[in-house]
């Protein structure tokens, strides 16, 4: 029995589910306030773009979006198997290369900034 | 002589996609796992946002009005309800997964956990003030 | 001593006659605080002498008296008829397949339990002349409570993977693996991981707890899985990523 490459795809999972666990919340908080009308300082134009375009700032980004988005790929692949969905395989290069692609996209976008 | 028994062993079918309505500890296991749906679309939200950001002063200012319509607003309170519900499942199960022995004994969990809330705390409120949004 | 008039539905099975289970319901009297394997036996004595179910020592050590009981495993002789109303619904422990009534075929169970290695491999030969294992508290306490296991099989019968992916090696065989790898006399854990770093080992669990919930000895099963596949993924970093660590 060979020993599994789970681990390659576990270990963002765990890392993005803690950040995710610490850090989700706030930042939905954050978006609410501003969609209700408060738009927090931080999200006003001239401060996020200057966040966004420092290679800090950018580094955290593509960090954040890259583990949330692949761990939320990760429970949605064991979501499916446990809905009875058997075709893992295909469900696991789906959901990651969503994930990649949303990075990608973050990444692309953070680069124009 | 003994008398052969003839074995026939009978398999009970788990019913594949409904065997989480079996117990409501299996329904709360599914409610944490749904709540990826929402913490995904919310990251793509913030990307869709970062694009916007990228196109300039006016795209992203209709980005941030766009964030008030009702459909948005309902989403970021669902969102936020499931995205805390993971947290608290997720802080409630570290102990299990980090048990930390001191001297003899292990920490108790609610140790370990109350310290991942208290952190938590601490970061959402930095987070909040140095936002801006108070 | 009060009495109860308790209504149990049993799954009943019978391989030589029957196609598939069917429920029987039988109705004793019992003293209020016997529990559920005592009113199983009283009907055996007095009903129906081909009930067949395991049971032994009637206090929650041996592990056999597994069954579903309202649909949630428990042990019977563990189950206290004061805390349940109405009819009693029970079956043979799920997940497993039936033998016979209450009886299930444990054989996956019994060879998963071997495949894990559950037996001390020491780092080295150690002569009897160099005197015996020594071990300080701390270091018994690190792996003590997975050493409570009583083999019950509640935590198969509670883990959906299990019932959903019958070759997962599941939760009790798993925590027994972790038994040994936390135990200082031991240096077996690298023979180990190859049953238990596996896709059929550890990485089919997906943390539901559903065993810890339902384990009799608070082994916490799910809490050892999830140690076993922290302890694996850095070691599985540390030799793709840094291959010139030696072992």
């Amino acid at each position: 029995m060979a020993r599994s490459n789970k681990p390659i795809v576990w270990g963002p999972f765990a890392a993005g589910g803690t950040l995710t666990a610490f850090l989700t919340p706030v930042l939905i908080l954050l978006t609410l306030l501003a969609g209700l009308g408060h738009v927090p300082e931080a999200l006003a134009y001239d401060p996020l773009r200057y966040f966004a375009a420092h290679w800090l700032g950018k580094l955290a980004i593509v960090l954040v979006v890259f583990l949330s988005l692949w761990s939320a790929a990760h429970r949605l692949r064991i979501t499916f198997y446990d809905f009875g969905v058997r075709c893992d395989t295909l469900v696991a290069v789906v959901v990651y290369c969503a994930a990649a692609s949303g990075t990608a996209a973050a990444i692309i976008f953070l680069l124009r900034i | 002589m003994a008398q052969e028994v003839t074995r026939r062993p009978y398999l009970r079918e788990v019913p594949r996609a409904r065997w989480f309505f079996r117990h409501p500890r299996y329904l709360r296991y599914m409610a944490r796992e749904l709540s990826c749906v929402f913490i995904g679309a919310y990251t793509l939200l913030l990307v869709a946002g970062l694009k916007r950001l990228s196109e300039g002063q006016a795209a992203y200012e209709a980005f941030l009005d766009s964030l008030g319509a009702p459909a948005s607003v309902a989403f970021h309170v669902i969102a936020l309800g499931f995205a805390l519900y993971h947290s608290v499942t997720w802080f409630n199960l570290t102990p299990k997964a980090l048990p930390v022995q001191v001297g003899e004994d292990f920490l108790p969990a609610r140790v370990i956990a109350g310290a991942h809330y208290a952190a938590w705390a601490l970061l959402s409120a930095a987070i909040l003030f140095f936002a801006g949004a108070f | 001593m009060s009495e109860r008039l308790v209504e149990l539905e049993v799954l009943r099975y019978n391989p030589e006659t029957d196609g598939e289970p069917h429920f029987q319901r039988y109705s004793v009297t019992c003293e209020d605080e016997c529990v559920v394997l005592d009113a199983l036996n009283h009907v055996k004595e007095t009903l129906d002498t081909t009930l067949s179910y395991r049971w032994s020592c009637h206090m929650a050590v041996c592990g056999s008296c597994g069954m579903m009981i309202n649909g949630e495993p428990k042990l019977a002789c563990k189950s206290f008829l004061r805390d349940y109303e109405g009819v009693i619904r029970v079956e043979p422990l799920a997940h497993f397949p039936i033998e016979r009534d209450l009886v299930t075929v444990i054989d996956d169970f019994m060879e998963k339990l071997a495949r894990v290695k559950p037996y001390l491999i020491p780092k080295r030969e150690k002569p009897v002349s160099e005197g015996e294992y020594r071990q300080t508290p701390a270091q018994l306490k690190k792996f003590k409570q997975y050493t409570m296991c009583i083999n019950c099989m509640l935590c198969y019968a509670a883990c959906p993977e299990y019932g959903l992916i019958p070759k997962f090696i599941g939760p009790a065989a798993i925590a027994l693996a972790h038994r040994y790898n936390q135990d200082s006399r031991d240096g077996g854990r690298d023979e180990r991981e190859e049953q238990i770093a596996t896709t059929e080992g550890v990485w089919e669990c997906s943390f539901v707890g559903a065993c810890s919930e339902v384990c009799p000895e608070h082994v916490d099963p799910a809490g050892a899985l999830q140690q076993v596949k922290i302890a694996s993924t850095v070691d599985w970093y540390k030799e793709h990523l840094m291959p010139w660590l030696k072992k």
